[in-house]
């Protein structure tokens, strides 16, 4: 019986030829370069622009900001959570330092931004134990919609909260110090987030890297059969963004002693939005992508701002020509030359000749 | 010894009974194949074993221990593996990449930060990349591969958690008879340390690779046994000749 109906059942033949190779097999390393050029750039900046001052607070502030965007890139670029709420983690050690400060007179780098770091993680460790860490996965737009909505809480609260200066939020916050030594705004400040990010950003790029890494880029692309291979998807999920909301607090902490000024809407939605903007407009998975994303966003409203011609209508031009890069280039400027394979990255040993 | 026990499972989607009260046997270091009409449950029966979906009711244990509550998680870590109907490889990562990531799932979370076992992992995806003949296209993406191609890496990766129990849904569909051939050849050998159970269409290459048969017609069991059994069985034989 089975010989006489199995060729009946069986399925047609496919063509199985296949063509070797293939332009996305070979490996064309762009990255490093990018890395390298931009590190260049900012250990020149300070240099070139010593004379003036408020271009090195924009530049203090483009550092720390990148802080805000690789926080993103950790969750969106790598892991594939879609997280609308990373300035909550951001805004919140913000003021909790502001507050160290204002209420124990206490703002020592030592302690105080491991304790930003510390407010992030469990923050947001308490979020992931929310969203992410139920019996049935979450779906992306619940955890969107659930980060959103945490971070337009906190706004709120924060908004009409009295001890925390409601609307006007904390000002004059504590100068950060080292010893006797104080950050003010200016070169050192540059040096400190730059040394900051570059801790930052070589722990990300090790943890993209690494076996770990691959998880993430096997979960970005199909979770559900990573659970099939024995991982515990939303365990990760909860690890990667909890190290995400770490650095975010860390970001958050270096912004509060910078600006010397924390406010509700340095947590808000339009925080955590730009976020995602300078991720994409640079070139999410990349994570010098967010970078790259966080200066061009911030130079181009600095100069649109400063343009007399255009000065009452420059947020709307800024808002098109991301629109534009979205919409026409949704792989980032860095999507111009990366490769999709160098982004993912490559993991196992690549075997010439064989 | 009894691998797998399946006993009074049901599974409704909706108005749909796709499982009405399976009871299945699987004996460690068997070939155990599903077959029936299409809309049997075969596949449904396959996702209930390896919790891509809960039964309804009724009861699976494996080794002895219950799991039809387990997450596919816990199932896989019991040693349950399962291969998708629908290819279900990671397009966007070479081939190596791929069997890695199956190979490694077993490591714990520092080890897999510190990358400490890629290379000691390297000889045995190699191995797997060999025995499937996909060596030479180890650092191609996986989306690259043509679909038998797919369906062998898909087989690869899921021998690559070292399971006591294989799953394969339709392992050869679409593929060439040259290359379900060679499918058969590739299965024969991990009968020594895994069970198999496998859903296939193709009943001349069910026929040649397993032990034991289960016959399911409308969710529920029409017949089991060995093939010779099954081949007889007249009961089997006037599903399949009045509706296949």
């Amino acid at each position: 019986m089975l010989s006489a109906t199995g060729s009946e059942l069986s399925t047609g033949s496919k063509d199985t030829q296949v063509t070797r190779g293939g332009g996305s097999s070979a490996l064309r390393r762009v990255l490093p370069y990018v890395e390298a050029a931009v590190l260049a750039l900012a250990l020149a900046v300070p240099f070139v622009l010593s004379e003036r001052t408020d271009l090195v607070t924009l530049a203090t502030n483009v550092l720390i900001l990148s802080l805000l965007a690789i926080s993103f890139d950790l969750c969106w670029g790598l892991s594939g959570i879609m997280s609308f709420g990373q300035a909550l983690f951001f805004g919140v050690a913000g003021y909790a330092i502001a507050l160290v400060g204002r209420d124990l007179e206490f703002s020592e780098l030592w302690a105080t931004l491991p304790l930003a770091m510390l407010v992030g993680l469990l923050l947001s460790a308490l979020f992931a134990a929310f969203l992410l860490l139920g019996r049935k996965p979450p779906t992306s737009i619940f955890v969107a919609l659930g980060t959103l909505t945490g971070s337009y809480a906190a706004e709120r609260l924060v908004s009409g909260w009295q001890y925390v200066g409601a609307g006007n939020g904390l000002s004059s916050v504590k100068l950060l110090k080292l010893g006797s030594y104080e950050f003010v705004e200016g070169t050192a400040f540059y040096f400190l987030a730059l040394t900051v990010l570059l801790l930052v950003y070589a722990g990300a790029r090790f943890l993209k890297q690494s076996q770990l890494g691959l998880v993430l880029a096997g979960m970005r692309q199909n979770e559900e059969r990573l659970a099939f291979f024995g991982y515990r998807v939303q365990l990760f999920k909860a690890l990667v963004f909890s190290l995400a909301g770490m650095v975010a607090g860390l970001g958050g902490a270096l912004y509060s002693y910078h600006q010397g000024f924390i406010g509700p809407g340095n947590m808000g939605p339009g925080l955590s939005t730009t976020a995602v903007l300078y991720c994409l407009f640079g070139g999410s998975g990349t994570l010098i992508g967010p970078i790259l994303g966080t200066a061009t966003v911030e130079v181009l409203s600095y100069v649109l701002s400063d343009v007399d011609a255009i000065k009452p209508i420059w947020p709307v031009i800024l808002g098109l020509i991301l629109l534009g890069v979205v919409m026409f280039q949704p792989k980032g400027i860095l999507g111009l030359l990366v490769s999709d394979r160098e982004r993912i990255g490559s993991y196992g040993r690549r075997r010439p000749g064989k | 010894m009894t691998l797998l026990e399946i006993r009074g499972v049901s599974k409704t989607f909706r108005t749909l009974r796709a499982l009405d009260g399976v009871d299945i046997d699987v004996r460690a270091g068997t070939f155990h194949g599903l077959i029936g009409p299409n809309g049997s449950g075969k596949s449904t029966l396959l996702k209930a074993i390896a919790g891509a979906h809960f039964a309804d009711s009724g009861a699976i244990r494996f080794e002895g221990r219950e799991i039809t509550r387990a997450t596919p998680y816990e199932r896989a870590r019991a040693g349950l593996s399962l291969k998708f109907q629908i290819t279900a490889v990671l397009p966007e990562l070479s081939v190596y990449d791929n069997v890695l990531l199956a190979t490694q799932s077993g490591g714990s979370l520092p080890r897999l930060l510190l990358s400490s076992s890629r290379r000691a992992l390297d000889s045995e995806v190699s191995a797997l990349l060999e025995r499937f003949r996909l060596i030479d296209r180890a650092d191609d993406l996986a989306g690259e591969l043509s679909h038998g191609q797919q369906q062998w890496l898909e087989i690869a990766m899921a021998l690559a958690l070292r399971p006591k129990l294989l799953l394969l849904d339709e392992p050869t569909g679409g593929m060439s008879p040259e290359e379900r051939h060679v499918t058969g050849e590739l299965l024969q050998p991990i009968k020594a340390h895994c069970s198999l159970i496998i859903v296939e269409h193709d009943l001349h290459f069910i026929r040649d690779i397993c032990d034991q048969l289960t016959v399911l017609d409308q969710g529920k069991v029409l017949d089991q046994g060995d093939v010779g059994t099954i081949q007889r069985s007249p009961k089997v034989q006037q599903v399949f000749t009045t509706r296949v």
